[in-house]
């Protein structure tokens, strides 16, 4: 397997920073997923793809706005009406998804080279993302597994909450850097770790 | 100003974008009526209140929207996809002479 270059270069600094504490406030990490692909069913055909995406993937994705299924290793959510992210630690899913959901049942995006996923985990996490996007970050507005659409600063986001105190955001790569980059700042004040 | 997006709720005006008037009619393309076209580019009723329009959840789940927003108080009545929403001609809101 071809080793994965990050767009982060210099900018991912392992280690803690500004930790006065035991414990930093947030972890921030890349997660390098696989596969990040987007699925979109053509109105009508939602069921359809959300049958696909499990027969792929083995997640059960809920219907509704914004819901999502998350395991250790894929994830899934739904971003807009209709359009879904699937985002595995195996290569290759997009190949499998477009076998198993025809032209006439939706799309299938690979994204894995479009979009970089970060992870902001810690008891500090909700506090942190809440400076930086204009949405609820509370458990009950946001909960778990759930996937968000939104923005900071023109850096669109998707945003899937994958534990209690875990996020997962999807940027575009060519702003990752400079999201991240952000994204350490924000964290300064809580102390963050880097992994 | 909070628009709330029927995908993803209420969010900050700042991620919407707004597409236009939504209380005009377009002329069928094939139309070679210039008053038509006319009325359909450049009048516009000016609403005192609520006011039909188009925005797109740009920054968000990317949905077009229709929606009415009051231009007196930015307070937003109604929103709705538009791919849902069946066009609604009132004549109230339309300029004399507009192309039905």
């Amino acid at each position: 397997m071809v080793e994965q270059v990050s767009p982060l270069g210099p900018a991912w600094k392992s280690g803690r920073h500004n930790v006065t504490g035991t414990a930093p406030g947030v972890t921030l990490a890349e997660t390098r997923p696989g596969s990040i692909v987007q699925v979109a069913a053509w109105p009508g055909e939602e069921k359809a793809v959300i049958d696909a995406v499990r027969a792929v993937t083995g997640l059960k994705l809920p219907d509704g706005a914004g819901g999502g299924i998350a395991t250790e290793h894929k994830a899934a959510f739904g971003f807009a009406p209709g359009k879904f992210m699937v985002v595995t630690q195996v290569e290759g899913i997009e190949a499998e998804l477009l076998k198993a959901i025809p032209n006439n049942v939706g799309t299938v995006t690979g994204l894995s080279h479009g979009r970089t996923a970060l992870r902001v985990s810690g008891p500090k996490a909700e506090w942190v993302l809440g400076k930086l996007y204009a949405i609820d970050f509370a458990l009950p507005a946001f909960p778990l597994h759930a996937g968000r659409s939104t923005m900071h600063h023109d850096v669109f986001t998707q945003i899937q909450r994958t534990g209690a105190d875990q996020f997962d955001l999807y940027v575009f790569r060519s702003f990752a850097r400079s999201f991240w980059t952000t994204l350490c700042h924000a964290a300064e004040e809580v102390g963050y770790e880097v992994r | 100003m909070l628009i709330t997006c029927p995908y993803c709720g209420p969010r900050d005006v700042i991620e919407f974008t707004y597409q236009g008037d939504a209380n005009r009619t377009r002329p069928d393309p094939a139309s070679t009526d210039q008053a038509a076209w006319n009325v359909y580019t450049y009048d516009r009723v000016n609403t005192l209140g609520d006011h039909a329009e188009y925005w797109q959840h740009s920054g968000g789940c990317r949905s077009h929207l229709k929606l009415v927003r009051s231009t007196l108080t930015h307070a937003i009545s109604s929103t709705a996809f538009v791919r849902d929403h069946g066009e609604k001609k009132s004549a109230s809101r339309r300029k004399p002479g507009a192309a039905t």
